[in-house]
């Protein structure tokens, strides 16, 4: 039996500073095997142990067919991740996982889908957003919404450019604050909301970031007669031991660790925004 | 409920060492209760001299007070704050330790810490504690990932109940279906009498122990004693729960005043979930020496009560005590029943007696679940 | 604080009003104060021999709380020459015991003292580092304990901020199956309002825990008083519960005083 708690060995191939706090390491197991035994589904997450200090987790933002390395783009906001963000290429770290359940990517398969998210809580969808780009038939008109407070947080420019250049494929960029040059949007993501492009009754819509910001966007998105069950969104609570079994992670019956992060507006909608859940 | 190959059988009192020896002599170190610092107490037990004999108890909110009570009894007494829960849910446990000190000076070596696996012996078990065992079982055994070190200790556990014919005032089990009688989960039954006590098996493991005692055949008249003793029991309770799942009326009252109330007395201190012999909650922690060359990596009891628990990168979900009592009752007492099939409760009534300040699960569900919006 | 392995972070222990017992925590560790050396290089710790207050220093660790004109200037010296600062002990976060003089009229008790009094230079107040300087860390307790302070230590050489213990001592004491003094016996233990660190050793040895760790987070004191009074404490003997070694909590100091008796047995704080 395999003991779920215990991490492996995994090096830091390379470090990306991707803005003054948000930093992505590329890992790999120490162990080949390991690596190649390993695969993960977009919106899944590892537990990263920084020696001596503890663990924490990190969605995983590379492509599941990626066999040679497993990227992880870090916020340095916490006790761990400051101190994991001095970390330089070769060092080593534990890691474990992949835990929880990902995005619908098979129900997303041949419908159109809108993928939003704000503030900083972009990564855990970048790399479903990678995942389709790379599949792009497989998957109807793709609509990518990303909102930040200020210019300055809007990361992967290039990724976006890229994405934009995606047949069938919206990019909406909007930024609370915008410095002079920003070229896209400055006010809220629902503003673009009218720039959309899905058909509502075959669309998967996939949300990321602050609770608040998540709530408005399916206010909207249920308006436009989106139904519950087509929405889903990825959670965020404090999570230890990643197998269900700590009870931090809480969220009414739910364990976010292990019945989400990634829910079905559906699953979650009694208590979202409720507060103290 | 019976194992097919068991027998109901009388041990006498004057006999109930010889239970303990063939146990010892069957590999098993025996558990028990025992008076420790006024009150009862479950410790390795040696002989059944330690047994808290003669001793009785009175239990109200806030309040537990031990005393002789003038009988022969071993167990005429309701639980103290603990029984099973810490023997295999440890308090706190080394989970694994790395180190990075192996041969080459950059690598990071993990290495699982499992505790030995020593039979057990647990003697004593009241129903509601094997109720709460059948929770802990699921949680940290079925739903998915199995826990090791909880295993570990699990396997190897034999477990003897004994019938509660001495409910304390705070005591709820008949509410909640749990007690006062022990129906399933146990390998050995005991009920004590005056002299003596009916023993009957549930297992293989516990007709291999009952077969080996030299035991007379229990009378008619000794069984409906036994009975009659359970349900007085029963009768004797005078708090309960609502039996039925209460998830939807505390959905209903999220914002009832009463939280607030409850919040004003509330000391967040977390001796209620401590002593819950459900509660599971636990946090992880990392220890290095202070050289650097190895680190262990803990997990230890954590409470809903405190502000760590629900905190998340400069957020706190949970910031009064008022939304941490919300969410130890709700879950408790409502998402329990999504999560494992029954509520969290099992009526044992640890939680409003060990309370510093003696707040009563009982009292202010019923307020809550109530939905009159004035207390 | 990840530094090269071959520099060794400098450390200072600095004094002010107290009892030295939190530069004993050091002096007490035996193996590990040698360790500590081979990891470390404590340039200024008075107390043991080394005396250099002006070398920058990674870490300064401060005991005692500042009670004359000259230690505000000192404690803003030591603010401006290390990078990271962790008060220890009840005298260094909350003022200390001594912070009971507070309550009463400075000018009068030092007259009544002191032979002397002009030769005293004291301020009105004792008062805890934080209200002077910006503290990285607060290790509380009386006295803090080593453990404590070695793996503050132990976490900022591994780069990482020491991670803070706010729960109660009732979650340590229920770890180690302590049965709860208050409900088992009566005690007015103070646990439930109390900082966690300390190993729960009074509950373990069947007595109340006095609050030499502080506040912890999220206190109820009104509840507690409440509880005493019920287990029969007089109003003043509850107060006294609050304003002991850390009166000088806010949250110690507001619950103490509100039941505190105005008149009687003013200025008899003992506890």
């Amino acid at each position: 039996m395999t003991n779920p708690y215990l991490p492996y060995e995994a090096t830091i191939i390379e470090r990306i500073q991707e803005s003054p706090n948000l930093f992505t390491l590329r890992l790999c197991f120490t162990d080949p095997k390991l690596q190649s035994d390993y695969c993960f589904e977009p919106g899944q997450f590892n537990m990263l142990y920084l020696y001596g200090v503890g663990e924490i987790p990190i969605s995983i933002v590379s492509d599941p067919k990626d066999e040679h390395i497993i990227d992880h783009t870090i916020r340095a906001v916490g006790r761990v991740t400051n101190a994991m963000s001095n970390l330089k290429p070769g060092a080593r770290i534990g890691i474990r996982g992949p835990y929880g359940r990902g995005w619908p990517i098979l129900e997303a398969e041949q419908r159109d889908v809108v993928v939003v998210t704000g503030g900083l809580g972009c990564a855990p969808v970048v790399s479903v957003i990678n995942y389709m780009s790379h599949r792009r038939e497989r998957f109807g008109k793709l609509n990518i919404v990303q909102g930040v407070k200020h210019s300055n947080d809007f990361i992967w420019r290039d990724r976006y450019d890229h994405w934009r250049e995606l047949p069938d494929t919206k990019v909406l960029l909007a930024a609370d604050d915008g410095e002079p040059i920003w070229p896209w949007h400055v006010g809220r993501v629902t503003d673009l909301f009218d720039q959309l492009e899905f058909n509502k009754d075959h669309v998967i819509v996939m949300l990321c970031g602050p609770e608040g910001m998540m709530r408005v966007v399916i206010k909207h998105m249920l308006e436009q007669g989106v139904a519950a069950k087509d929405i889903w969104l990825s959670m965020e609570r404090n999570m230890q031991c990643a197998v269900g079994h700590c009870g931090h992670c809480q969220f009414g019956a739910k364990f976010i660790c292990k019945d989400g992060p990634v829910f079905c507006y559906e699953d979650v909608k009694s208590l979202l925004g409720q507060r103290g859940f | 409920m019976t194992n097919k190959n068991s027998k109901v059988e009388f041990l006498p009192r004057s006999h109930f060492q010889e239970l303990i020896e063939h146990l010892q002599q069957a590999g098993y170190t025996c558990v028990g209760p025992q008076v420790h610092e006024h009150a009862i107490h479950y410790a390795e037990l040696a002989h059944a001299d330690f047994l808290p004999q003669g001793m009785s108890e009175e239990q109200s909110p806030g309040q537990y007070r031990l005393h002789e009570a003038g009988h022969d009894r071993y167990f005429a007494w309701a639980n103290g704050p603990q029984a099973l829960k810490p023997l295999l849910f440890t308090p706190r446990e080394a989970l694994w330790q790395s180190s990075n000190n192996c041969e080459d000076n950059a690598s990071l070596c993990f290495k699982e810490l499992i505790p030995e696996q020593r039979p057990l012996a647990v003697i004593g078990a009241r129903a509601c504690d094997l109720a709460a065992l059948y929770i802990h079982d699921k949680h940290f055994l079925q739903h998915g990932y199995r826990d090791p070190y909880y295993l570990a200790r699990r396997k190897n556990m034999l477990l003897i109940a004994v019938n509660c014919t001495h409910p304390a005032d705070t005591c709820f089990c008949a509410s909640t279906g749990d007690g006062p009688r022990a129906t399933y989960g146990y390998d050995l039954l005991l009920n004590e009498l005056d002299d003596g006590f009916i023993i009957e098996s549930h297992s293989e493991k516990g007709v291999a122990i009952q077969t080996q005692l030299n035991l007379q055949a229990a009378e008619a008249s000794q069984l409906e004693q036994a009975n009659d003793a359970v349900e007085q029991a029963a009768a004797r309770q005078t708090r309960g729960l609502p039996a039925q799942n209460l998830s939807q009326p505390l959905l209903d009252n999220l914002h009832h005043p009463h939280w607030e109330e409850v919040a004003q007395r509330c000391l967040s201190c977390g001796n209620c979930t401590a002593v819950c012999p459900t509660c599971f909650c636990h946090s992880e922690l990392d220890e290095p020496v202070l050289d650097g060359s190895h680190s262990v990596h803990y997990r230890q009891w954590d409470s809903c009560f405190c502000q760590k628990h629900s905190y998340i990168h400069g957020m706190t979900i949970r910031d009064t005590a008022g939304l941490r009592y919300r969410q130890w009752m709700t879950h408790k007492l409502g998402s329990w029943h999504e999560q494992f099939g029954r509520s969290g409760c099992v009526g044992c009534g640890r939680c409003i007696t060990w309370c510093p300040v003696g707040i009563d699960i009982t009292e202010e569900a019923k307020v809550i679940c109530s939905g009159d919006q004035h207390d | 604080m990840a530094t090269d392995k071959n520099i060794k972070p400098k450390v200072a222990v600095h004094k002010f009003s107290s009892c030295d017992g939190c530069q004993l925590a050091f002096l007490n560790m035996g193996e590990n104060l040698l360790t500590l050396s081979t990891l470390v290089d404590i340039t200024h710790f008075a107390e043991a021999g080394p005396v250099d207050e002006d070398t920058p220093v990674e870490i300064a660790f401060i005991e005692g709380s500042l009670a004359s004109p000259d230690d505000l200037e000192r404690i803003k010296h030591i603010r401006s020459n290390s990078r990271f600062v962790v008060s220890i002990g009840a005298c260094a976060t909350s003022g200390g015991v001594q912070a009971l003089r507070n309550m009463a009229n400075t000018k009068d008790w030092i007259a009544a003292v002191y032979a002397s009094p002009e030769y005293i230079h004291s301020l009105d107040c004792s008062t805890p580092i934080s209200d002077h300087i910006k503290v990285d860390l607060e290790l509380w307790g009386c006295p803090v304990s080593s453990w404590q302070m070695l793996q503050a230590v132990r976490s900022l050489l591994f780069g990482a901020k020491p991670e803070v213990l706010n729960d109660k001592v009732c979650q340590e004491c229920k770890r180690q199956q302590h049965v709860c003094v208050l409900v088992a016996k009566g005690e007015p233990c103070m646990g439930p309002v109390t900082r966690t660190g300390c190993g729960a050793i009074c509950p373990a040895m069947g007595r109340a825990c006095y609050s030499c760790y502080g506040p912890a987070e999220m206190v109820n004191p009104e509840s507690l008083n409440q509880r005493f009074l019920g287990l029969g404490l007089l109003s003043s003997e509850a107060s006294r519960r609050f304003l002991f070694i850390n009166s000088g909590a806010p949250e110690f100091h507001k619950q103490g005083l509100k039941c505190k008796p105005a008149s009687s047995d003013d200025g008899n704080l003992d506890g």
